[in-house]
């Protein structure tokens, strides 16, 4: 049996290496060439996972078990159900879009550059696919290295702060997690597997304290509000790819945390705390909505366009229905390509402008029709429209909210407004109207390879807005049983 | 009068050191040549033949703990282990040190002699099964490192921190001493073991006893520079010649080690509820003001000095978790996850010095934090091997920071002080913060110095392989962890 998990993981941590070996910006061709193999082999290897998974079963496939560090009961244990497999192959999709979208926007240091987004997909593959709690931890640390180099050496003027706020922040989250696990290792007897924990009893109390050291750890990155603020900022300063890979799969982290520890692991502290949850889910969904209308700078409003998304998710999981979890998770996929899809678009205009605010442009669609197309599609999918991927989570959460309160499904149905609102008014004036000024005058449309990232990316909205089923059907049995167990008292 | 012959084959390997030592001392004075090759290879070469005795010791004693001179020496699975160790860390002192000490016309004699002979005074230390084995190898060790911090005489730093290290040294070997001796007087024995059989038994006068107690601690807190008992650390590392510095802040860490050891485990274990106490506040402390007091330097000496500081904090926090409620079952546990972070930090810190000495050239001391700017264009090489012994220092996987404390945090909170552990997790977010900072000086910023990095050849590689063997056991941590729990289960 091929190890196609192992592969997904180490083989693009592999090409990074290979093209962190041509050194200097003197080989910056063959380091973008070889960057690109990388990806598109990581993505290759991933295709298995999609195509001979079982949707029939809820339990683990590719299952991967080696012992790792004995001295601690420390397994290399790999393993995905419907939950996760999806977001592996969302990450490899997404880091071959990110390579080819920094091929010639970045020009200096270009091999460490193209390296770290290879590492960084190798690592995040590697916390979707751990089903024991410390090399998720490692996997999900390790990530940091990567991302903070990428916003501190390839960011934007304010990097340097940006960067380390994210780093600090990410991190005062994932220690108290640490210091979680090792309880939850103590009190199993020994034991740092996942599904074992799914089975330990714990004691209300107990679950009440892992649930704030969890939640401290996820809502981060999520990110929840009022723990967001690092999430605008790293997203202005980061470069293109950066705030791709950041929107589209390192907010997924915090997310797919929650469905894969906290829920399953703590039921009865979900149950307990779920109103609690879902207040903070609706505030980040109808407050941080209204910030987003404010912004007058582009990457910003999709800054805080996606942790209002994010709250959908967030709302999703905690009303403990099928639609409503699902839901999320079609949300989150969704995210993962409307906000990559965004955010380089508001790259595709920095790239040439060298401006992110709004006020800066107006009138793009008359120098790019090509460009203003597809954004007009990605908008379209921000607000929720139907035919497009944003449509199908936002929708099936508000269901599922509908079944559990009326009120609830009210409030977060005010994000189909809120959306609207902010995403057409910045389309609006950044794209329509008369040209603006000479700047915009002299803009050239998309060229071939920025046409290609687009349109991958188009097709993946759309394809999800029509015919989701694919996607639901996989996620569905797992799901399921996820739902079964959170309803069964562990006191 | 009988004299019988003790069983000198444990010892060997020191007797070795002394001759060789002595020879050396004599030798060097009719050697020519400034650059003094001959004496640098022979003192190697007596590293490599104490190695070689050590494992011949191992094979001798047929790996049991076995004692010789009266039982004030010991030899067992720990102080062959750490003997080891040592021998690596002193090598790779040695190496660093050549180019920069030569550069400042300090490579003389008395540095190789001096410095073996500190490590003569570490090995019996390491190898002390009585008090005042231990005190002797403690005084060699310190009059040693009092000597080779005023080596450069014309810098009055550099006398300036000898004596407020000798004024301060002295006073803890009084303090130590004064300790040995109440605990002699309610025992009636200096034989560690024998100290060990009189407190097991009926408990002698428990007043005298814990007096003692006090100041034996309070010694040991002084050898380690934990708080209280720090303050000599920061002048001693900032004013001191780098390549003495970095000779103190490693090898006399594993001797420190193996002396806590002899003296709480070995010896009064009896007494572990009341020293644990003690270690407890000293750990919190040393954690607190180790990581608030190295946010605010500029000097990358001074930052790492009170780095060691909190290290040395974090270390305790293994050792004070070995006995709850009289009960032994996680002693060894516990104990060799902090041998596990005595290691570990040894190896960072020969990392971290390392790379100052490399950054720092003849009229030139890359001293202040600013010589970092800008590494990675200088040397992407040295840079990622710096990135990678600061994420270590920091605690994020996958490097080998991260394991020690992970199994310390573990042992803590197997004894049942979560409580401990997020105070130890919060000051290393503290901490992570000034490391972190280190590598957006080295990545984010532009160079000041722009002279290319010269490394000696032999220095280069070794210094690669220290920032490479952080990596490789922070991958494959296993071995050691395993190491050092079997070297604390045969004690």
């Amino acid at each position: 049996m091929t190890p196609w998990l192992s592969l997904s993981i180490w083989l693009p941590v592999a090409a990074g290496l290979v093209v962190l070996a041509t050194g200097g910006d003197g080989n910056a061709r063959v380091a973008r060439v070889l960057a690109l193999i990388g990806a598109l082999a990581g993505f290759l290897v991933t295709i298995p996972l999609a195509t001979s998974f079982n949707t029939g079963t809820g339990n683990m496939q590719f299952v991967e078990l080696m012992p790792w560090i004995e001295r601690f009961n420390i397994n290399y244990h790999l393993g995905v159900d419907g939950i996760s497999v999806l977001f592996i192959l969302l990450n490899s999709f997404i880091t071959v879009l990110v390579v080819m979208a920094g091929w010639q926007v970045i020009q200096s240091r270009v091999a460490q550059y193209m390296a770290s987004f290879l590492f960084l997909s190798g690592l995040l593959n590697g916390v979707f696919a751990s089903l024991d709690a410390l090399l998720f931890y490692v996997f999900f640390e390790a990530t940091l290295i990567p991302m903070y180099i990428l916003i501190g050496v390839w960011g934007g003027p304010n990097r340097v702060y940006a960067a380390v706020k994210f780093f600090l922040y990410t991190l005062l989250g994932s220690l108290l997690f640490l210091v979680a696990l090792l309880y939850l290792y103590d009190k199993s007897g020994g034991s740092f597997s996942i599904l074992d924990y799914h089975k330990l009893p714990l004691a209300l109390p107990a679950q009440m304290m892992l649930f704030f050291a969890f939640l401290a750890a996820f809502s981060v990155k999520v990110p929840m509000w009022p723990v967001h603020t690092w999430l605008p900022d790293a997203h202005v300063e980061a470069p293109t790819g950066g705030s791709a890979v950041l929107a589209a799969i390192m907010l997924k982290l915090g997310a797919y945390g929650f469905v894969r520890f906290s829920l399953p692991i703590l039921p009865d502290a979900s149950h307990a705390l779920s109103g609690f949850m879902i207040v903070l889910s609706l505030i980040a969904v109808v407050y941080i909505g209204l910030v987003a209308l404010v912004q007058t700078d582009m990457k910003k409003l999709i800054a805080y366009s996606s942790i209002s998304h994010m709250g959908f998710v967030t709302l999703g999981f905690f009303i403990f229905n099928a639609y409503g979890v699902e839901g999320a998770l079609v949300q989150m996929i969704s995210h993962g390509f409307v906000s990559a899809a965004m955010f380089l678009c508001v790259g595709v205009m920095y790239d040439r402008m060298h401006t992110r605010m709004i006020a800066d442009y107006g009138g793009v669609v008359n120098t790019m029709p090509r460009f203003a197309a597809f954004m007009m599609l990605f908008a379209m999918a921000n607000c929720g429209l139907p035919a497009t991927s944003g449509f199908v989570g936002e929708f099936m959460v508000i269901m599922g909210a509908m079944k559990a309160n009326f009120w609830l499904a009210f409030i977060a149905a005010t994000t189909l407004v809120w959306g609207a609102g902010y995403t057409l008014w910045m389309y609006k004036r950044v794209i329509f109207g008369a040209v603006a000024n000479d700047h915009v005058a002299r803009l050239k449309d998309i060229n071939g390879r920025e046409f290609l990232v687009l349109a991958l990316l188009a097709a993946a909205v759309l394809w999800m807005g029509v015919y989701p089923a694919p996607f639901t059907e996989i996620m569905h049995a797992s799901v399921n049983d996820l739902l079964k167990h959170v309803a069964v008292s562990k006191l | 009068m009988s004299f019988p012959m003790p069983d000198l084959v444990p010892a060997y390997a020191e007797i070795f050191l002394v001759v060789m030592a002595s020879a050396i001392l004599i030798a060097d004075l009719v050697i020519p040549g400034r650059d003094r090759g001959i004496t640098y290879g022979l003192s190697l070469l007596t590293l490599l033949g104490c190695a070689v005795l050590t494992v011949g010791a191992v094979q001798g004693t047929g790996g049991q703990v076995t004692y010789t001179f009266s039982n004030m020496f010991v030899s067992d699975f720990m102080g062959n282990l750490l003997k080891m160790l040592t021998y690596i860390a002193v090598a790779a002192c040695l190496v660093y040190s050549r180019g920069y000490m030569s550069d400042r016309d300090l490579l003389k004699g008395e540095f190789f002699v001096l410095t073996l002979f500190a490590m003569l005074g570490m090995m019996v230390m390491i190898s002390a099964n009585h008090f005042l084995t231990l005190y002797l190898g403690l005084e060699l060790l310190s009059l040693c490192l009092y000597a080779m911090v005023a080596l450069n005489r014309d810098s009055a730093s550099s006398t300036e921190a000898a004596m407020k290290y000798f004024v301060l040294g002295a006073l803890a070997s009084g303090l130590l001493l004064y300790g040995m001796s109440m605990i002699y007087g309610a025992t009636g024995s200096l034989d560690i073991s024998a100290v060990a059989k009189a407190l097991e038994g009926g408990r002698p006068a428990k007043t005298v006893l814990v007096f003692g107690l006090v100041f034996v601690v309070a010694g040991l807190g002084f050898k380690l520079g934990v708080v209280p008992f720090h303050m000599w650390i920061p002048d001693v590392y900032h004013g001191a010649p780098t390549a003495v510095t970095l000779f103190i802040g490693s090898a006399p860490k594993l001797a420190a080690f193996a002396m806590a050891m002899r003296l709480l485990v070995n010896g009064l274990l009896a007494l572990a509820v009341d020293w644990q106490q003690m270690l407890i506040i000293m750990s919190v402390l040393s954690m607190a003001i180790g990581n608030l007091a190295a946010l605010a330097q500029t000097n990358i000496k001074r930052m790492l000095a009170y780095s060691t500081i909190s290290h040395m904090g974090f270390m305790l926090l293994g050792l004070l978790s070995g006995v709850v409620n009289n009960n032994w079952l996680n002693a060894a546990d516990a104990y060799s996850a902090s041998m596990f972070y005595a290691i570990v930090y040894v190896l960072m810190s020969l990392g971290a010095f390392g790379m100052v000495i490399l950054l720092s050239r003849a009229g030139y001391e890359a001293e202040e934090l600013s010589s970092f700017k800008g590494l990675n264009r200088r040397s992407p090489w040295f840079a990622f091997i710096m990135l990678l012994v600061m994420f270590s220092l920091a605690g994020i996987p996958p490097t080998a920071g991260f394991y020690a404390k992970l199994s310390v945090l573990q042992a803590t909170i197997a004894a049942g002080q979560v409580w401990l552990a997020v105070v130890a997790v919060m000051f290393s977010l503290i901490g992570a913060f000034y490391y972190v900072r280190v590598v957006k000086l080295m990545y984010f910023d532009e160079a000041q110095d722009t002279a290319p990095l010269e490394a000696h050849l032999d220095m280069g590689v070794l210094l690669s392989a220290n920032g490479l063997a952080v990596l490789l056991l922070g991958i494959l941590p296993g071995p050691l962890m395993q190491l050092c729990f079997y070297s604390i289960k045969a004690l």
